[in-house]
C-alpha cells in the first residue's frame, strides 16, 4: 500500500461564522456527539460559532447525564469543555473567536425545563430572535 | 437562507421546526421523505398552505415520483423542481440549513 499524500490545510485567516443546531437527544443516535465533535473541531481553527439547542436538542445538556450505565463513553461533561473554550475566547484578546451558547425557549418550556436544568450556561431566547441569529450565520450545521 | 426538510410531518417534527425558525422571505425545499408534507387534502397541508405568503416552498419532484405520489394533488402554490433546480436553489441562496 501507498502512503496517502500528506495534506496541506492552509487556513490562516480563513475565517467564518457557523452556527451548530443540535435537534436529537443524546443517545438514541450519535448525531449529538457528531456535532459536539464538529464544535470541538471548529474551535481548534479558532472560528465564529452559534451552538443551538432546540427541540429535543436541549436534552443533550440537561445536568446529571451519566453515559457509563449503558457502558458507553459519558460525553455530557464535554459540554463543560465548550464553555470553557467559550470564556477563553471571551477573555482573551488574542483569541479571535465569537461563540454563543443558546437554547430556544419554546423547546425549553415544552419539555418542563428551566435555565438552571442545564450543565452549561447558555443564552434562552425565543424562536423568532433565533431565526434571526440562524439566519445571519454563514455555514449551518444540524442534526 | 434554503432550509431542506427530509422527513415525513406525520412521523417528526422537523418541518414543523423549520416553518418556527425559519426567517420568513426564506426558500423551503421538501425532499426525500419530506415530500409527504407537500400533498394537499392531508391532515399536514395546512401547516404550509398557512405559511404560503412567508416562504418560497419547492418540492424535489424525483423525491415524489420515486413514491408514487406523482398523480396526487400536490399544494397550490409548491414548485416542483428537478435535481438541478434543486443546485441552483443552493447556490442562489447564502447558505443551505438541513431540518433531519
Amino acid at each position: 500500500m501507498t502512503q496517502p499524500a500528506e495534506i496541506e490545510f492552509d487556513t490562516e485567516g480563513v475565517k467564518k461564522r457557523f452556527a451548530f443546531v443540535n435537534r436529537k437527544a443524546p443517545y438514541g443516535s450519535i448525531y449529538a456527539l457528531e456535532i459536539l465533535e464538529m464544535v470541538l473541531i471548529s474551535a481548534a481553527f479558532e472560528q465564529h460559532a452559534i451552538i443551538a439547542f432546540i427541540d429535543d436538542g436541549v436534552y443533550q445538556i440537561k445536568k446529571g447525564q451519566d453515559a457509563r450505565i449503558l457502558g458507553m463513553k459519558n460525553f455530557a461533561p464535554t459540554y463543560g469543555v465548550i464553555e470553557m473554550e467559550k470564556e477563553d475566547a471571551d477573555e482573551d484578546d488574542d483569541i479571535d473567536m465569537e461563540w454563543r451558547i443558546v437554547v430556544e425557549e419554546e423547546s425549553m418550556v415544552a419539555r418542563g425545563l428551566t435555565k438552571d436544568d442545564f450543565v452549561l450556561g447558555v443564552e434562552v431566547l425565543p424562536s423568532s430572535e433565533l431565526s434571526e441569529l440562524l439566519n445571519a450565520q454563514e455555514v449551518v450545521l444540524s442534526a | 437562507m434554503l432550509h431542506t426538510v427530509n422527513k415525513s410531518p406525520f412521523e417528526r417534527n422537523a418541518l414543523d421546526s423549520c416553518l418556527r425558525l425559519a426567517k420568513p422571505g426564506s426558500a423551503i425545499l421538501l425532499l426525500e421523505d419530506g415530500v409527504y408534507a407537500a400533498l394537499a387534502n392531508t391532515a399536514m397541508s395546512d401547516r404550509i398552505t398557512a405559511r404560503l405568503d412567508d416562504f418560497s416552498f419547492y418540492v424535489l419532484g424525483p423525491d415524489v415520483d420515486t413514491r408514487g405520489l406523482g398523480k396526487m394533488p400536490l399544494i397550490d402554490g409548491i414548485t416542483i423542481v428537478n435535481y438541478s433546480e434543486f443546485v441552483d436553489l443552493a447556490a442562489e441562496h447564502s447558505a443551505v440549513q438541513s431540518w433531519l
